[in-house]
């Protein structure tokens, strides 16, 4: 194997969005099939937003998660709202941890003594 | 309560770009309503990181190589033949074995998305992802495979194989010329990545 054929995984995002799709799936949570035609959807959407070809790195996953939030969002295991109210409180969180300190949810709302 | 100035002042965690924070969100939704086990998560990644990769299918190639009734079976069954060796479809997709012969090369690409036999290959390049490989490859092949550095005599023909959420495509590349003394595991170490999608041949490994 040489270091072309490595994985590719070019941020850990990327894998974690991989995996998670993975593991709803095995779960039962969609077909495959539905989600690659979500996928397949969802890319052709972000190229004509971007009016520009997508490279498949970044762009990719972008699209990715899109997919996953819109087919999520029509399951409704995850609304538009809640999303966003959870993904601030990660924001928040990660903003009100000293660096080098693990990040944890919720550990903004423990320094208010 | 006093705020401690040197806390205070010490600089904050390093903020995730924005999609990194929506994939903690969905994360964090779907495991507070039990939907996903973040354990089973961490270990398809790690799966992914450490055991999944090109090797599987270069295992597969050459084994093909020099086992006929594995050959058999792998013609008759990919799928099947595949998961004996321990590399099992994980979306329940078909895996069918294309064979590279001096006439006829394959090369495979998801022109829907990125359709790619994970198991046999792992994650894909960034490449194989690009709407120019996804787009130009069924219109120009020729092109692209020589943009690859691989040249085909005019005379080889080229198919294309377009996969889907059902079906994934391997390449059989031809075993080189001059590995007749060699065994399934040296072999397998010449077949690369590329090789099984189509857009490269098998390479002499360097050490």
């Amino acid at each position: 194997m040489t270091p072309a054929d490595a994985p590719r995984f070019e941020a850990p995002w990327h894998a974690e969005l991989f995996a998670m799709t993975v593991h709803l799936n095995k779960q039962g949570a969609f077909s495959w099939s539905d989600w690659t035609a979500a996928l397949g959807e969802s890319l052709a959407r972000a190229r004509a937003a971007s009016g520009a070809p997508l490279d498949g790195g970044d762009d990719y996953y972008l699209a990715w998660l899109d997919a996953l939030e819109t087919l999520l969002e029509q399951a409704g295991t995850a609304p538009g709202a809640e999303r966003r109210a959870m993904r601030a409180a990660w924001r928040e969180a990660y903003l009100a941890t000293p660096h080098g300190a693990p990040v944890t949810l919720g550990a903004s709302g423990r320094d208010g003594g | 309560m006093p705020h401690d100035h040197h806390d205070h002042d010490a600089p904050h965690a390093l903020l995730p770009p924005d999609p990194a924070l929506r994939v903690r969100a969905l994360e964090t939704i779907l495991t507070r309503k039990g939907l996903i086990d973040p354990a089973a998560v961490d270990a398809i990644i790690d799966t992914y990181a450490r055991d999944i990769g090109p090797q599987n299918g270069a295992a597969v190639v050459a084994r093909a190589w020099t086992d006929p009734g594995f050959l058999g079976a792998l013609r008759q069954d990919a799928s099947a033949a595949i998961a004996v060796m321990g590399f099992g479809g994980r979306q329940g997709e078909h895996v069918v074995a294309v064979e590279n012969t001096p006439t006829v090369h394959n090369v495979v690409v998801c022109t829907l998305c990125s359709c790619y036999p994970w198991p046999l290959l792992g994650i894909p390049p960034a490449w194989y992802k690009s709407d120019a490989y996804r787009a130009r490859t069924v219109r120009e092949p020729r092109r692209v495979l020589a943009e690859f550095g691989l040249v085909l005599p005019e005379e080889t023909r080229i198919r294309v194989w377009d996969s889907t959420a059902e079906i994934r495509y391997l390449v059989i590349p031809m075993r080189p010329a001059g590995t007749e003394g060699l065994s399934a595991d040296e072999l397998a170490r010449w077949v690369t990545r590329d090789a099984m999608i189509g857009t490269g041949l098998p390479v002499r490994p360097s050490a």
